[in-house]
């Protein structure tokens, strides 16, 4: 009988588990589905929409225009079609997003399982962090592009220096939330019986973490990477409308949105669109995120 | 600082219409909106715009300009000329008389040696006086009488109505202001709030960045002015909610500086409860060319500065080239509507000193293409961007940031990519581009970019020490600071002397000349400046309002309302 039961359920791999529980999270498979369209539109859009480019007096004619079939998002101010704007500014935006948040979560993760595992560095590691909280976060970057936009500019011209520079300015300055959320679970993990285990039988540190910590600290890291791609897509608005960001002629849904600020009791959709694309990123990556600690958590994974 | 205060905007001001049929007072409250509030009625104690002119409600000089930029008396009988023996021969001297009879609000006399005691009060070494430049090169002031004051100066002023004249340089009353000398001067917190003036009304109430009443001044000299017989002058909000007030929910009677975009101005204005209007004042906004080099390669303390000259920008046909592909109409309809109109000249107004220079008005793509061509900058190698000898054409275009601006940025782009050059666009945060930190990279004045666009002005109705600023040694560069006026760093001796000359002219025919061939010198001959649009400062009046002028050159105050007289 036993035997029976246990034939009928197929052993499944780890990625299969995953996804199986994965695919149980309805909010998470939407994010998923969301997401992955609007990873499509800014990626292929541009390939499969592209307007002619007119000349300024024929782009003046077309100005302001609401929605329609030509113009699916409308025009701006200047004419310029507003649809393939939002796809440009949606690879930039979806890739700082993106980038700046990895790199938060390496350095915030490293940091926070160096400070919990070794005593010794916990001190100095945190001390690091609880600085870098203190630190204002804008003049820091004013000082950043300020020393270092002309020379990225020159070696990676003008918008890679500006991608590169953005990036890495807020992945370094949005790991400490991170840090701290993984020091705390690496403080109570360590002392867990199976850690105390592996120790025991001569396990090296980087097996322990590697093999038993990061595992388990992986639920609140993705919550604070969800939370981080939010976060660098908004900083990133703040930067381009302080005229630190990308050159004006670059768009991102952050710049489209505060350029659409002005005309918006006239021309709402100038903010709607952008408003929205910024939000269902947020919104589907939180989700995803929401999904996958689930998924990743063996304890709900079993059930 | 000068600059960040022209380029936050705008003077506008309604000047007494001439109303002898109305009677003082006939007209009730009138409601006025300034959304940046009034935080002193003393002049002498800010330079706010908004400041200066809430106190030009109460306060009065011995002239003020009106709106064609031409001198008027206030509490001065007759304007002193040459001619009629108030000015000196020799440009040093000038008399003015006071007309007989003045009051002061609280019902005293009005005497030269009020003027005396305003002049002392704002040189006062330790004063901090806003103003000190309406006073500067005076020797000395002498009233021989109650009516005359007697204004020397240390050397012949071909320009001497300066002190005492318009909103920025008031007379105060002795007796009120006695004890407020020096160092003494801001704690004066009642003279400062509450100045006893000879201006239309009189302050009831002031409450610090909020609200000013007032009613009419009882003594004030014309007796059928002013025709309302309270007023509210309201501070706050933004632009667009100053406009609105007015335009669309008719809250308001009159609101300043309501900068708004074209879109903005017909949607409000087709509400039909008021009207924007708009005078037009010395504000320029131009792209300023860079003769010496930005390039980065050079060291830091050389970049931008003569010991390197612009390797292209220095070329004349490549500065036409780039001024010709530029149509300065749809500039104008893009960012300001009706605030704006399309300019050629670095000094618009006022008219005896604006060039008719019209040249630039008319875009031209093929003669901007057969000018590069020309130069030697053709397309070798099919790109869409000229070269030169192994140099591509390309620019560095950058400027405050700021939605106009970024709007014009892109549509000059456009041109100038039909054109043939590589643009690159940069826009900096305004309290950094202005700011003047030399430390910082990102000032105008180190100008570290090929082309950059702002807008400025000049106080005042005289363009002398605005044009001034483009002399050789007016040039910003490491040895002073980065603090010169001279951005575009440029150099021409003749330009020099002939600023020279203007400088000891006093004939006001003969310096309108010299000050339009200084402007074309910049301008049309050299394509140094490139100026785009003349921008004029809109105000909202309502229907009600009836006689409202618009006066961009001094402030002053007044109106009277409609149908009610």
């Amino acid at each position: 009988m036993t035997d029976a039961t246990s034939a009928a359920t197929p052993p499944e791999s780890f990625r299969g588990a995953v996804w199986a529980q994965f695919r149980k999270h309805k909010g998470a498979v939407f994010g998923l589905i969301v997401l992955g369209l609007l990873v499509i539109f800014s990626v292929i859009g541009p390939l499969v929409w592209n307007p002619e480019k007119l000349t300024v007096v024929e782009a003046l004619k077309s100005k302001n225009l609401g929605p329609s079939l030509t113009h699916p998002m409308g025009t701006d101010q200047l004419g310029r079609d507003q649809m393939q704007r939002m796809m440009a500014a949606g690879k930039v935006s979806l890739a700082v997003g993106f980038v700046a948040m990895i790199i938060a979560i390496f350095l915030g993760t490293l940091i926070g399982v160096l400070a919990g595992y070794f005593k010794r560095l916990d001190g100095p590691l945190m001390r690091l962090t609880d600085m870098f909280l203190a630190l204002p976060l804008i003049p820091l970057l004013l000082v950043m592009v300020m020393l270092f936009r002309d020379d990225l500019s020159r070696a990676m011209g003008p918008e890679m220096g500006a991608f590169v520079l953005i990036v890495f300015a807020i992945g370094v300055t949005s790991w400490m939330h991170a840090a701290r959320i993984v020091r705390g679970e690496v403080l109570a993990l360590k002392e867990r019986e199976y850690v105390l285990a592996s120790r025991s039988i001569g396990a090296t540190p980087r097996r322990v973490i590697l093999r038993h910590i990061l595992p388990n600290v992986i639920s609140p890291v993705m919550v604070a990477a969800t939370l981080g791609v939010a976060e660098a897509i908004i900083t990133e608005s703040v930067l381009s409308f302080l005229g630190l960001g990308f050159p004006p002629d670059f768009p991102t849904w952050g710049r489209l949105l505060f350029e659409g600020l002005e005309y918006m009791q006239l021309y709402p959709e100038r903010v709607i669109f952008p408003g929205l694309a910024i939000s269902l990123t947020v919104l589907s990556v939180n989700y995803i995120g929401d999904g996958l600690r689930d998924a990743l958590d063996p304890r709900i994974r079993g059930r | 600082m000068k600059l960040t205060t022209a380029l936050m905007g705008a003077v506008a001001a309604l000047a007494f219409a001439p109303a002898a049929f109305a009677e003082r007072g006939a007209d009730g409250n009138v409601n006025v909106l300034y959304w940046q509030a009034p935080s002193i009625l003393n002049p002498y104690l800010s330079s706010g715009t908004k400041d200066v002119e809430a106190s030009s409600l109460i306060l009065d000089g011995l002239a003020g300009f009106d709106e064609k930029g031409v001198v008027f008396p206030r509490l001065a009988d007759s304007i002193p000329t040459v001619e009629n023996g108030g000015i000196s021969a020799d440009l040093t001297q000038i008399t003015w008389k006071l007309k007989p009879g003045l009051l002061w609000s609280d019902g005293t006399p009005v005497t030269s040696a009020d003027a005396k005691f305003t002049y002392e009060y704002c040189t006062h070494p330790e004063g901090g006086c806003a103003q000190a430049a309406r006073y500067e090169g005076i020797a000395s002031i002498e009233t021989p009488d109650d009516l005359t004051i007697v204004i020397t100066f240390t050397a012949p002023k071909p320009n001497p109505y300066t002190a005492f004249v318009g909103g920025t340089s008031p007379i105060l009353q002795a007796a009120q202001f006695a004890n407020c000398l020096g160092a003494a001067a801001s704690t004066c917190t009642e003279q400062n709030f509450k100045p006893i003036g000879t201006g239309p009304f009189v302050v009831t109430d002031f409450k610090v960045n909020d609200v000013v009443t007032l009613a009419a001044n009882p003594n004030y000299r014309d007796p059928a002015k002013p025709a309302f017989a309270t007023m509210t002058l309201k501070g706050g909000g933004d632009a667009a909610a100053a406009a609105r007030a007015v335009l669309e929910t008719g809250e308001f009677d009159y609101a300043w500086n309501t900068q708004i975009n074209p879109e903005q101005q017909a949607q409000m204005s087709a509400a039909g409860k008021g009207v924007l209007l708009n005078g037009f004042g010395t504000l320029v906004e131009r792209i300023e060319m860079n003769q010496t080099n930005p390039s980065p390669d050079l060291p830091e303390g050389e970049r931008s500065t003569t010991k390197h000259p612009h390797p292209f920008l220095t070329d004349i046909r490549v500065r036409k080239a780039l001024s010709m592909a530029i149509d300065r109409q749809i500039l104008v309809d893009i960012g300001y509507g009706a605030a704006g109109r399309p300019t050629c000249n670095l000094v618009p107004a006022p008219e005896l000193f604006a060039s008719p220079n019209t040249e630039c008005l008319v875009q031209d793509m093929e003669g901007a293409k057969a000018l590069l061509e020309e130069a030697g900058w053709v397309d070798a190698d099919g790109d869409g961007i000229r070269e030169k000898d192994g140099m591509p054409l390309k620019i560095l275009y950058q400027t405050s940031t700021n939605p106009v601006r970024q709007d014009f940025q892109a549509v000059i782009k456009d041109w100038w990519t039909e054109l043939g050059v590589d643009v690159e666009l940069k826009n900096i945060d305004a309290s950094v581009f202005f700011g003047g930190d030399a430390g910082s990279p990102d000032t105008f004045q180190k100008f570290y970019a090929d082309v950059e666009m702002y807008a400025n002005n000049f106080d005042g109705t005289d363009p002398e020490p605005y044009l001034a600023q483009y002399k050789c040694d007016k040039i910003p560069g490491p040895e002073n600071q980065w603090q010169g006026e001279n951005i575009n760093r440029f150099c021409d001796p003749a330009y020099d002397a002939l600023v020279d000359e203007l400088s000891k002219t006093s004939d006001m025919a003969k310096r309108g000349e010299i000050a339009i061939r200084l402007n074309e010198m910049l301008t049309k001959d050299t394509y140094i400046v490139v100026p785009l649009v003349d921008r004029g400062r809109l105000s909202a009046a309502s229907n009600t309002l009836g006689g409202v002028v618009l006066n961009t050159w001094t402030p002053s105050c007044g109106t009277r309302r409609t149908g009610s007289a």
